[in-house]
């Protein structure tokens, strides 16, 4: 019997361990370059650091390439460095804007603003005076009416688009996309002329919860619709061939199959209006008081009380009190982020 | 044998059947259909109650509505309204201006993200940029506009100093006065970073559709990753890609509070622009809606409505792009 050696797989065009430490010092003599070039030439600042970089670094593996391949390689390495470029100056606002927030917010931050709200203090009074309880209970009870009135259209016309598939359904999942890139000042007017101007004369909370449905309608119905566009055939046709009526299939197979999807798709609509400022500064009114009943009465809300705190301010305090409503907001919206995430994560049904 | 004599018994009479819903199927079907309309109900209600609202304004002022720029309200001495005049030039020049910065500076980063995302990045950190991206994409419009105002004002008022510095010949690059603070070029870097996640999420899904016979074949032939992406790629996600742009300048045209916020909302004519002052048409609601009277409320309502519109030709070209190159190919 000869031994037969089995050979481990190999992968000849994968990147081997020595290209990558070539790169990777080419990259680091790059930096080296160009700082040299700041020091040297009218190159100054960070700017000027960066750009030289970047570009002094790319031809070097852009050489590279051309000595050890050929030019079609040395250009597909052209093409690599942009893209690095772009995914690095995507994620610099990114990284920049939660870190911002969450260091100049961390000083706006403190426990009694849980259980206070402005009506006794001015935005410019030391941080500690005060609090967001009223912005806080105020976003809820208008998100919550929100959603409440936004849930069901989103379902009906997820429900129209995936069950019913009417002639109308090319045409509507058109005017709910373009709905949703109704600017969100214009659904504020919109309020303002159907309904505040001609009918109630009073800025409400309710008035804030019908401009946001108007922005959160389109994402509950786009991400409902694709949600149940995951449920499988089989299922429907296992409803009806049990001898179920089309509205027993939907509502006992379809729906709840299709319940964690239905979920994120709520989630994800929250997110959306959670921090809209535009609608909320025409027809909610913005209060400093808790104020429970949307119904009447101006109603406070967090983007509201950012906004005061920021543009009608001006002292370190406003800032940092403003700062610390954007901490508790963003909070808010990467919980309902994450939570939408692990939800449409799980395998449906 | 029972069953051969009872034979006929056993073949049931032939019976109708039909195709017509029950009565409860019926209601359902209404109901969902009805539920299904409220989108195109409540677009023609804005476009309507905007309409009614603005149509006093428009009437009077017909065309120069949109191609006068003077927005002025004057007061005679016992504060009673003289003269009104409405004319919306200006804002709608801003609102094209920075959103066109926008798309300049954020459409090629954005698609140049994407490519990296489906043709570069691999496995955990692919799947931890992808939502980090789309998170950004939920971030709200205020955080934008205060984050450009606090922290970006310093460095793109260094940048646009350097651009006046060395394109100041090119006429846009100019500016009447040495201020750079506030001007559209900043709001017009905020926009880009705003409707980069979006555009960049849109391309990477128009990307992951290129059909994968035709990458490979690519490859098989021999074709490095920037040939393939520029014989393969390109020509199948040009269309859907300009949609995303598209759709990215909907977006950047209807933005209101990041711009009030960054923007220095200064009512006249500013095509320079490095120099600190603009606004677009959403901020000029914005800034104009506290102190205005009831005609001046009619006048932004027909403002609204002129956002409105454009928004909607805007995304309805964008809808159809990305859906006619999206979904089928070439």
């Amino acid at each position: 019997m000869t031994q037969t050696t089995i050979p481990s797989p190999q992968t000849p065009w994968a990147t081997s361990f020595q290209q990558r430490l070539n790169t990777a010092g080419l990259i680091a003599l790059g930096a080296v370059l160009a700082g040299v070039a700041v020091k040297t030439t009218g190159l100054s600042g960070k700017l000027g650091f960066a750009v030289s970089f970047f570009f002094i670094a790319s031809l070097l593996i852009f050489i590279q390439q051309l000595r050890l391949r050929d030019m079609a390689a040395a250009k597909d390495s052209l093409l690599s460095s942009f893209a690095s470029l772009a995914i690095v100056l995507t994620l610099i606002p990114i990284i920049s804007i939660v870190s911002t927030v969450v260091i100049r917010g961390y000083q706006g931050i403190h426990f009694g603003m849980f259980a206070n709200d402005m009506t006794m203090a001015s935005v410019n009074d030391p941080v500690t005076a005060g609090g967001l309880l009223h912005a806080l209970v105020g976003t809820i009870i208008m998100v919550g009416v929100a959603l409440l009135i936004s849930f069901p259209i989103g379902l009906l016309t997820a429900l129209y688009l995936t069950e019913i598939r009417g002639k109308l359904a090319r045409p509507i999942k058109f005017l709910v996309q373009a709905m949703s890139g109704v600017p969100s000042i214009v659904a504020g007017l919109f309020i303002l002329s159907i309904l505040v101007i001609p009918v109630t004369q009073e800025l409400t909370g309710l008035m804030g919860s019908l401009a946001l449905s108007i922005l959160m309608i389109p994402t509950i119905a786009r991400t409902a619709e694709e949600m149940l566009l995951l449920i499988p055939n089989d299922l429907r046709e296992a409803g009806v061939a049990l001898g179920a009526t089309q509205w027993r299939t939907v509502s006992g197979v379809v729906v709840p199959a299709a319940r964690s999807g239905l979920v994120t798709a709520v989630i994800l609509g929250i997110a959306r209006i959670i921090g809209e400022t535009a609608p909320i500064l025409l027809v909610s009114g913005g209060a400093d008081a808790l104020n429970f009943n949307p119904a009447s009465g101006p109603m406070g809300s967090l983007p509201f009380y950012i906004w005061k705190a920021f543009l009608t301010g001006g002292t370190e305090e406003a800032y940092a009190r403003a700062w610390g409503g954007m901490l508790i907001l963003l909070i808010l919206i990467i919980s309902l982020f994450s939570l939408a995430r692990y939800l449409s994560g799980r395998k449906v049904a | 044998m029972t069953l051969l004599e009872n034979r006929s018994a056993a073949i049931p009479a032939p019976r109708e059947i039909t195709t017509k819903p029950r009565l409860s199927d019926q209601i359902f079907r209404a109901i969902v259909t009805v539920g299904g309309m409220s989108s195109l109900v409540i677009l023609g209600l804005i476009a309507l109650f905007l309409s009614i609202k603005g149509f006093n304004v428009l009437k009077v002022e017909q065309l120069s509505f949109i191609t006068e720029s003077k927005w002025e309200v004057l007061q005679d001495a016992e504060g009673k309204i003289a003269e009104s005049t409405f004319g919306l030039a200006a804002m709608l020049v801003g609102t094209f201006l920075a959103a066109f910065i926008a798309i300049i500076v954020g459409v090629p980063i954005a698609v140049l993200s994407a490519l990296y995302l489906t043709f570069y990045a691999r496995g955990s950190v692919k799947k931890f940029l992808v939502s980090l991206i789309d998170l950004m994409a939920a971030f709200p419009s205020l955080l934008f506009g205060f984050w450009g105002f606090i922290v970006l004002m310093g460095s793109a008022e260094y940048w646009a100093k350097l651009l006046n510095k060395y394109l100041g010949f090119i006429p846009i690059f100019d500016v009447p006065a040495p201020i750079f603070e506030r001007s559209p070029f900043i709001a017009g870097l905020v926009l880009a970073i705003m409707i980069i996640p979006i555009v960049t999420a849109i391309s990477r899904e128009i990307f992951d559709q290129t059909p994968l016979d035709r990458i490979q074949a690519a490859y098989a032939l021999g074709a490095s990753k920037l040939s393939m992406i520029r014989a393969v790629v390109i020509p199948y996600g040009r269309g859907g890609v300009v949609g995303g742009a598209m759709l990215g300048l909907g977006r950047a045209m209807g933005e209101t509070v990041a711009v009030y916020t960054v923007l220095n909302v200064v009512y006249q004519i500013n095509w320079q622009v490095l120099f600190g002052a603009g606004g677009n048409v959403a901020s000029l609601i914005l800034l104009k809606f506290g102190e205005a009277g009831p005609d001046e409320v009619d006048a932004l309502m027909a403002a609204g409505l002129v956002l409105f519109l454009l928004t909607l030709v805007v995304n309805a070209i964008s809808d159809i792009l990305i859906n006619t190159f999206g979904k089928k190919g070439r």
